[in-house]
Protein backbone atom coordinates (compact mmCIF):
# COMPACT_ATOMS: atom_id res chain seq x y z
CA UNK A 1 0.00 0.00 0.00
CA UNK A 2 1.68 3.19 -1.15
CA UNK A 3 -1.39 5.42 -0.96
CA UNK A 4 -0.13 7.02 2.24
CA UNK A 5 3.06 8.15 0.49
CA UNK A 6 0.95 9.50 -2.36
CA UNK A 7 -1.32 11.34 0.10
CA UNK A 8 1.72 12.98 1.73
CA UNK A 9 3.01 13.99 -1.71
CA UNK A 10 -0.37 15.59 -2.45
CA UNK A 11 -0.34 17.51 0.84
CA UNK A 12 3.20 18.84 0.26
CA UNK A 13 2.32 19.90 -3.25
CA UNK A 14 -0.94 21.61 -2.25
CA UNK A 15 0.61 23.45 0.71
CA UNK A 16 3.29 24.78 -1.62
CA UNK A 17 0.71 25.79 -4.21
CA UNK A 18 -1.53 27.51 -1.63
CA UNK A 19 1.49 29.46 -0.40
CA UNK A 20 2.33 30.49 -3.96
CA UNK A 21 -1.27 31.64 -4.52
CA UNK A 22 -0.91 34.07 -1.63
CA UNK A 23 -1.32 31.90 1.48
CA UNK A 24 -4.87 31.01 0.54
CA UNK A 25 -6.98 28.61 2.56
CA UNK A 26 -7.91 25.53 0.61
CA UNK A 27 -11.32 23.88 0.97
CA UNK A 28 -11.04 21.15 -1.65
CA UNK A 29 -8.46 19.46 -3.84
CA UNK A 30 -9.40 18.05 -7.23
CA UNK A 31 -7.32 15.07 -8.27
CA UNK A 32 -7.23 13.21 -11.57
CA UNK A 33 -6.45 9.55 -10.98
CA UNK A 34 -5.71 7.31 -13.93
CA UNK A 35 -7.14 3.81 -14.04
CA UNK A 36 -3.57 2.61 -14.65
CA UNK A 37 -1.90 4.79 -12.02
CA UNK A 38 -1.47 1.90 -9.61
CA UNK A 39 -3.31 3.86 -6.93
CA UNK A 40 -6.60 2.74 -5.36
CA UNK A 41 -9.17 5.51 -4.94
CA UNK A 42 -10.71 4.29 -1.66
CA UNK A 43 -7.31 3.68 -0.06
CA UNK A 44 -6.12 7.11 -1.15
CA UNK A 45 -9.20 8.83 0.33
CA UNK A 46 -8.66 7.09 3.67
CA UNK A 47 -4.93 7.81 3.63
CA UNK A 48 -5.57 11.45 2.81
CA UNK A 49 -7.93 11.91 5.72
CA UNK A 50 -5.30 10.47 8.05
CA UNK A 51 -2.36 12.33 6.56
CA UNK A 52 -3.89 15.82 6.53
CA UNK A 53 -4.94 15.61 10.20
CA UNK A 54 -1.84 17.39 11.57
CA UNK A 55 -1.42 19.80 8.66
CA UNK A 56 -2.85 23.11 7.44
CA UNK A 57 -5.11 21.07 5.13
CA UNK A 58 -7.04 19.47 7.97
CA UNK A 59 -10.72 19.32 7.10
CA UNK A 60 -10.21 19.78 3.35
CA UNK A 61 -11.94 17.49 0.86
CA UNK A 62 -10.15 15.35 -1.68
CA UNK A 63 -12.30 15.07 -4.80
CA UNK A 64 -11.08 12.27 -7.06
CA UNK A 65 -11.96 12.06 -10.71
CA UNK A 66 -11.05 8.67 -12.17
CA UNK A 67 -9.56 8.86 -15.65
CA UNK A 68 -10.17 5.85 -17.91
CA UNK A 69 -7.41 4.50 -20.14
CA UNK A 70 -7.20 6.14 -23.55
CA UNK A 71 -4.97 4.87 -26.33
CA UNK A 72 -3.84 6.01 -29.73
CA UNK A 73 -5.04 3.34 -32.14
CA UNK A 74 -2.82 3.12 -35.22
CA UNK A 75 -5.51 1.26 -37.18
CA UNK A 76 -8.25 3.82 -36.49
CA UNK A 77 -5.70 6.63 -36.58
CA UNK A 78 -7.44 8.14 -33.58
CA UNK A 79 -7.73 8.33 -29.83
CA UNK A 80 -9.84 5.44 -28.50
CA UNK A 81 -10.92 3.81 -25.24
CA UNK A 82 -9.73 0.24 -24.52
CA UNK A 83 -11.79 -2.91 -24.27
CA UNK A 84 -10.86 -3.33 -20.55
CA UNK A 85 -7.83 -3.24 -18.25
CA UNK A 86 -7.64 -7.02 -18.72
CA UNK A 87 -7.70 -6.73 -22.48
CA UNK A 88 -5.76 -3.77 -23.74
CA UNK A 89 -7.00 -3.40 -27.26
CA UNK A 90 -8.93 -0.73 -29.13
CA UNK A 91 -12.59 -0.83 -28.08
CA UNK A 92 -13.61 -0.02 -31.67
CA UNK A 93 -11.49 -2.29 -33.88
CA UNK A 94 -9.67 -4.69 -31.52
CA UNK A 95 -6.11 -3.68 -32.48
CA UNK A 96 -3.71 -4.32 -29.55
CA UNK A 97 -2.98 -1.13 -27.63
CA UNK A 98 0.70 -0.22 -27.82
CA UNK A 99 0.41 3.47 -27.01
CA UNK A 100 -1.36 4.59 -23.86
CA UNK A 101 -1.98 8.33 -23.92
CA UNK A 102 -4.08 8.73 -20.80
CA UNK A 103 -4.88 6.74 -17.66
CA UNK A 104 -1.56 6.72 -15.82
CA UNK A 105 -1.81 10.16 -14.25
CA UNK A 106 -1.90 11.19 -10.60
CA UNK A 107 -2.45 14.92 -11.00
CA UNK A 108 -3.75 17.72 -8.83
CA UNK A 109 -5.95 19.43 -11.41
CA UNK A 110 -7.48 22.26 -9.37
CA UNK A 111 -7.89 23.73 -5.91
CA UNK A 112 -11.04 25.21 -4.38
CA UNK A 113 -10.04 28.20 -2.29
CA UNK A 114 -11.98 29.95 0.46
CA UNK A 115 -13.26 33.31 -0.71
CA UNK B 1 -17.50 39.81 -3.15
CA UNK B 2 -18.90 36.34 -3.66
CA UNK B 3 -18.86 33.81 -0.81
CA UNK B 4 -18.53 30.91 -3.23
CA UNK B 5 -15.24 29.02 -3.12
CA UNK B 6 -13.01 29.95 -6.03
CA UNK B 7 -11.71 27.16 -8.29
CA UNK B 8 -8.11 27.58 -9.41
CA UNK B 9 -6.61 25.34 -12.04
CA UNK B 10 -3.31 23.80 -10.93
CA UNK B 11 -2.44 20.76 -13.05
CA UNK B 12 0.53 19.36 -11.16
CA UNK B 13 1.86 15.83 -11.33
CA UNK B 14 1.91 14.37 -7.80
CA UNK B 15 4.91 12.13 -8.58
CA UNK B 16 6.84 14.92 -10.26
CA UNK B 17 9.59 14.81 -7.66
CA UNK B 18 10.19 11.11 -8.26
CA UNK B 19 10.10 11.62 -12.03
CA UNK B 20 12.65 14.43 -11.83
CA UNK B 21 15.05 12.28 -9.79
CA UNK B 22 14.45 9.32 -12.13
CA UNK B 23 15.28 11.46 -15.16
CA UNK B 24 18.50 12.65 -13.52
CA UNK B 25 19.41 9.03 -12.73
CA UNK B 26 18.74 7.96 -16.31
CA UNK B 27 21.02 10.73 -17.55
CA UNK B 28 23.72 9.73 -15.06
CA UNK B 29 23.51 6.05 -16.09
CA UNK B 30 23.69 7.05 -19.72
CA UNK B 31 26.77 9.17 -19.20
CA UNK B 32 28.49 6.36 -17.34
CA UNK B 33 27.30 3.87 -20.00
CA UNK B 34 25.57 1.60 -17.50
CA UNK B 35 22.69 -0.56 -18.64
CA UNK B 36 20.14 -0.68 -15.82
CA UNK B 37 17.54 -3.37 -15.32
CA UNK B 38 14.99 -3.44 -12.51
CA UNK B 39 13.13 -6.54 -11.35
CA UNK B 40 9.61 -6.54 -9.92
CA UNK B 41 7.47 -9.49 -8.82
CA UNK B 42 5.46 -10.79 -5.91
CA UNK B 43 7.47 -12.07 -2.91
CA UNK B 44 8.90 -15.52 -3.56
CA UNK B 45 8.86 -15.45 -7.37
CA UNK B 46 12.58 -16.05 -7.52
CA UNK B 47 14.03 -12.59 -8.14
CA UNK B 48 17.06 -13.19 -5.94
CA UNK B 49 17.72 -16.66 -7.37
CA UNK B 50 17.53 -15.36 -10.94
CA UNK B 51 19.76 -12.44 -10.03
CA UNK B 52 22.32 -14.75 -8.36
CA UNK B 53 22.63 -16.73 -11.59
CA UNK B 54 22.56 -13.60 -13.76
CA UNK B 55 25.38 -11.93 -11.82
CA UNK B 56 27.48 -15.11 -11.80
CA UNK B 57 27.07 -15.62 -15.55
CA UNK B 58 27.51 -12.03 -16.71
CA UNK B 59 30.44 -11.43 -14.38
CA UNK B 60 32.64 -13.59 -16.57
CA UNK B 61 32.64 -10.91 -19.29
CA UNK B 62 31.02 -7.79 -17.85
CA UNK B 63 31.28 -5.49 -14.86
CA UNK B 64 28.05 -5.99 -12.93
CA UNK B 65 26.51 -4.80 -9.66
CA UNK B 66 23.16 -5.01 -7.88
CA UNK B 67 20.98 -3.01 -5.53
CA UNK B 68 18.40 -4.99 -3.59
CA UNK B 69 15.34 -3.58 -1.87
CA UNK B 70 13.64 -5.24 1.08
CA UNK B 71 11.65 -4.06 4.07
CA UNK B 72 14.21 -5.60 6.43
CA UNK B 73 17.29 -7.87 6.65
CA UNK B 74 20.48 -7.99 4.58
CA UNK B 75 19.83 -11.62 3.59
CA UNK B 76 19.42 -11.01 -0.14
CA UNK B 77 22.53 -8.87 -0.35
CA UNK B 78 24.49 -11.58 1.45
CA UNK B 79 23.20 -14.20 -0.99
CA UNK B 80 24.02 -12.07 -4.01
CA UNK B 81 27.45 -11.08 -2.67
CA UNK B 82 28.52 -14.70 -3.15
CA UNK B 83 28.76 -13.88 -6.85
CA UNK B 84 31.65 -11.52 -5.88
CA UNK B 85 29.88 -8.64 -7.65
CA UNK B 86 29.35 -5.39 -5.71
CA UNK B 87 25.96 -5.62 -4.00
CA UNK B 88 24.17 -3.15 -1.77
CA UNK B 89 21.01 -3.65 0.23
CA UNK B 90 18.38 -0.91 0.49
CA UNK B 91 16.20 -1.52 3.52
CA UNK B 92 12.98 0.43 3.17
CA UNK B 93 11.64 -0.05 6.71
CA UNK B 94 7.90 -0.14 6.20
CA UNK B 95 7.84 1.12 2.62
CA UNK B 96 6.53 -1.38 0.09
CA UNK B 97 8.43 -0.15 -2.95
CA UNK B 98 11.62 1.61 -4.08
CA UNK B 99 11.59 5.25 -5.14
CA UNK B 100 14.12 7.05 -7.34
CA UNK B 101 15.53 9.03 -4.40
CA UNK B 102 16.43 5.77 -2.61
CA UNK B 103 18.43 4.65 -5.66
CA UNK B 104 20.19 8.01 -5.74
CA UNK B 105 21.06 7.77 -2.04
CA UNK B 106 22.27 4.18 -2.42
CA UNK B 107 24.56 5.14 -5.31
CA UNK B 108 26.18 8.02 -3.43
CA UNK B 109 29.48 6.92 -1.99
CA UNK B 110 29.12 3.37 -3.32
CA UNK B 111 32.46 2.47 -4.90
CA UNK B 112 31.68 -0.04 -7.62
CA UNK B 113 34.16 1.11 -10.24
CA UNK B 114 32.94 1.37 -13.85
CA UNK B 115 29.95 -0.86 -14.64
CA UNK B 116 28.30 -2.41 -17.69
CA UNK B 117 25.16 -3.62 -15.91
CA UNK B 118 23.35 -2.51 -12.77
CA UNK B 119 20.44 -4.59 -11.53
CA UNK B 120 17.85 -3.20 -9.14
CA UNK B 121 15.75 -5.76 -7.30
CA UNK B 122 12.58 -4.06 -6.11
CA UNK B 123 10.66 -5.00 -2.96
CA UNK B 124 8.47 -8.06 -3.59
CA UNK B 125 5.14 -6.43 -4.46
CA UNK B 126 2.97 -6.47 -7.58
CA UNK B 127 1.10 -3.24 -6.88
CA UNK B 128 3.06 -0.26 -5.59
CA UNK B 129 6.31 -0.40 -7.62
CA UNK B 130 4.31 0.25 -10.80
CA UNK B 131 3.94 3.97 -10.03
CA UNK B 132 7.65 4.73 -9.56
CA UNK B 133 10.18 5.27 -12.33
CA UNK B 134 13.66 4.34 -11.08
CA UNK B 135 15.59 5.57 -14.12
CA UNK B 136 16.08 2.03 -15.40
CA UNK B 137 16.48 1.09 -19.08
CA UNK B 138 14.29 -1.97 -18.78
CA UNK B 139 11.82 -3.20 -16.18
CA UNK B 140 11.46 -6.96 -15.90
CA UNK B 141 8.37 -8.43 -14.28
CA UNK B 142 8.85 -11.96 -12.96
CA UNK B 143 6.28 -14.54 -12.19
CA UNK B 144 6.78 -18.15 -11.27
CA UNK B 145 4.86 -21.07 -12.77
CA UNK B 146 3.32 -21.78 -9.35
CA UNK B 147 1.51 -18.42 -9.19
CA UNK B 148 -1.30 -19.12 -11.65
CA UNK B 149 -1.68 -18.21 -15.31
CA UNK B 150 -4.23 -15.46 -14.59
CA UNK B 151 -1.88 -13.32 -12.49
CA UNK B 152 -1.33 -10.75 -15.28
CA UNK B 153 -5.10 -10.20 -15.44
CA UNK B 154 -5.22 -9.62 -11.68
CA UNK B 155 -2.32 -7.15 -11.72
CA UNK B 156 -2.55 -5.52 -15.16
CA UNK B 157 -0.95 -2.23 -14.09
CA UNK B 158 2.42 -3.68 -13.11
CA UNK B 159 2.52 -5.99 -16.13
CA UNK B 160 1.74 -3.06 -18.40
CA UNK B 161 4.41 -0.91 -16.76
CA UNK B 162 7.12 -3.53 -17.41
CA UNK B 163 9.05 -4.09 -20.65
CA UNK B 164 9.83 -7.79 -20.42
CA UNK B 165 8.29 -10.77 -18.61
CA UNK B 166 10.36 -13.60 -17.15
CA UNK B 167 8.54 -16.79 -16.21
CA UNK B 168 10.56 -18.45 -13.45
CA UNK B 169 10.77 -21.93 -11.86
CA UNK B 170 10.13 -23.68 -15.18
CA UNK B 171 11.57 -26.84 -13.58
CA UNK B 172 8.28 -27.04 -11.62
CA UNK B 173 6.06 -26.53 -14.68
CA UNK B 174 4.99 -30.16 -15.09
CA UNK B 175 4.31 -30.63 -11.36
CA UNK B 176 1.87 -27.71 -11.27
CA UNK B 177 0.40 -28.41 -14.76
CA UNK B 178 1.56 -25.02 -15.92
CA UNK B 179 -0.24 -23.81 -19.07
CA UNK B 180 2.32 -21.76 -20.97
CA UNK B 181 -0.03 -20.79 -23.82
CA UNK B 182 -2.61 -19.42 -21.38
CA UNK B 183 -0.01 -17.42 -19.48
CA UNK B 184 1.48 -15.92 -22.64
CA UNK B 185 -1.99 -14.99 -23.87
CA UNK B 186 -2.79 -13.28 -20.55
CA UNK B 187 0.51 -11.39 -20.44
CA UNK B 188 0.02 -10.08 -23.96
CA UNK B 189 -3.62 -9.18 -23.27
CA UNK B 190 -2.46 -6.62 -20.69
CA UNK B 191 0.81 -5.74 -22.45
CA UNK B 192 0.55 -6.34 -26.19
CA UNK B 193 3.73 -7.56 -27.87
CA UNK B 194 5.60 -8.15 -24.62
CA UNK B 195 8.75 -10.24 -24.86
CA UNK B 196 8.56 -13.34 -22.59
CA UNK B 197 11.43 -15.53 -21.33
CA UNK B 198 10.57 -18.82 -19.59
CA UNK B 199 13.55 -19.82 -17.41
CA UNK B 200 14.70 -22.07 -14.63
CA UNK B 201 17.56 -20.53 -12.70
CA UNK B 202 17.95 -23.92 -11.01
CA UNK B 203 18.41 -26.14 -14.08
CA UNK B 204 19.59 -23.43 -16.47
CA UNK B 205 16.66 -23.95 -18.87
CA UNK B 206 16.03 -20.82 -20.96
CA UNK B 207 18.90 -18.93 -19.31
CA UNK B 208 20.94 -18.69 -22.54
CA UNK B 209 18.09 -16.90 -24.37
CA UNK B 210 17.40 -14.61 -21.42
CA UNK B 211 21.09 -13.70 -20.97
CA UNK B 212 21.50 -13.31 -24.73
CA UNK B 213 18.67 -10.79 -24.71
CA UNK B 214 20.32 -8.79 -21.89
CA UNK B 215 23.65 -8.79 -23.71
CA UNK B 216 22.15 -7.69 -27.01
CA UNK B 217 20.13 -4.87 -25.44
CA UNK B 218 23.21 -3.65 -23.59
CA UNK B 219 25.20 -3.77 -26.85
CA UNK B 220 22.45 -1.77 -28.61
CA UNK B 221 22.63 0.91 -25.93
CA UNK B 222 26.43 1.08 -26.28
CA UNK B 223 26.07 1.39 -30.05
CA UNK B 224 23.57 4.26 -29.84
CA UNK B 225 25.86 6.08 -27.40
CA UNK B 226 28.90 5.60 -29.62
CA UNK B 227 27.05 6.94 -32.65
CA UNK B 228 25.83 9.91 -30.59
CA UNK B 229 29.43 10.84 -29.64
Amino acid sequence: MHELSIAINIIDLVEEEAERLGKRRVCAIHLKLGQFSGVVKEALLNSYELACEQTSLRGTRLVIEEVPIAIYCATCGARRPVHSTQFLCCAECGTPAFEIIEGKEIEVSALELHP
Amino acid sequence: MSSQPRLVEVRRNVLKQNDVVARALRQRFRESEIFVVSLVSSPGSGKTMLLERTLAQLRQRYRVAALVGDLATENDAERLARSQAPVKQITTGTLCHLEAAMIERALDGWETGPLDFLFIENVGNLVCPSSYDLGENLRFVLLSVTEGEDKPLKYPTIFNSADVAVVTKMDLAAAVEFDRTALERNIRAVRPGMEIFPVSAKTGEGMAEYLGFLRSRQAELRATMLSAD
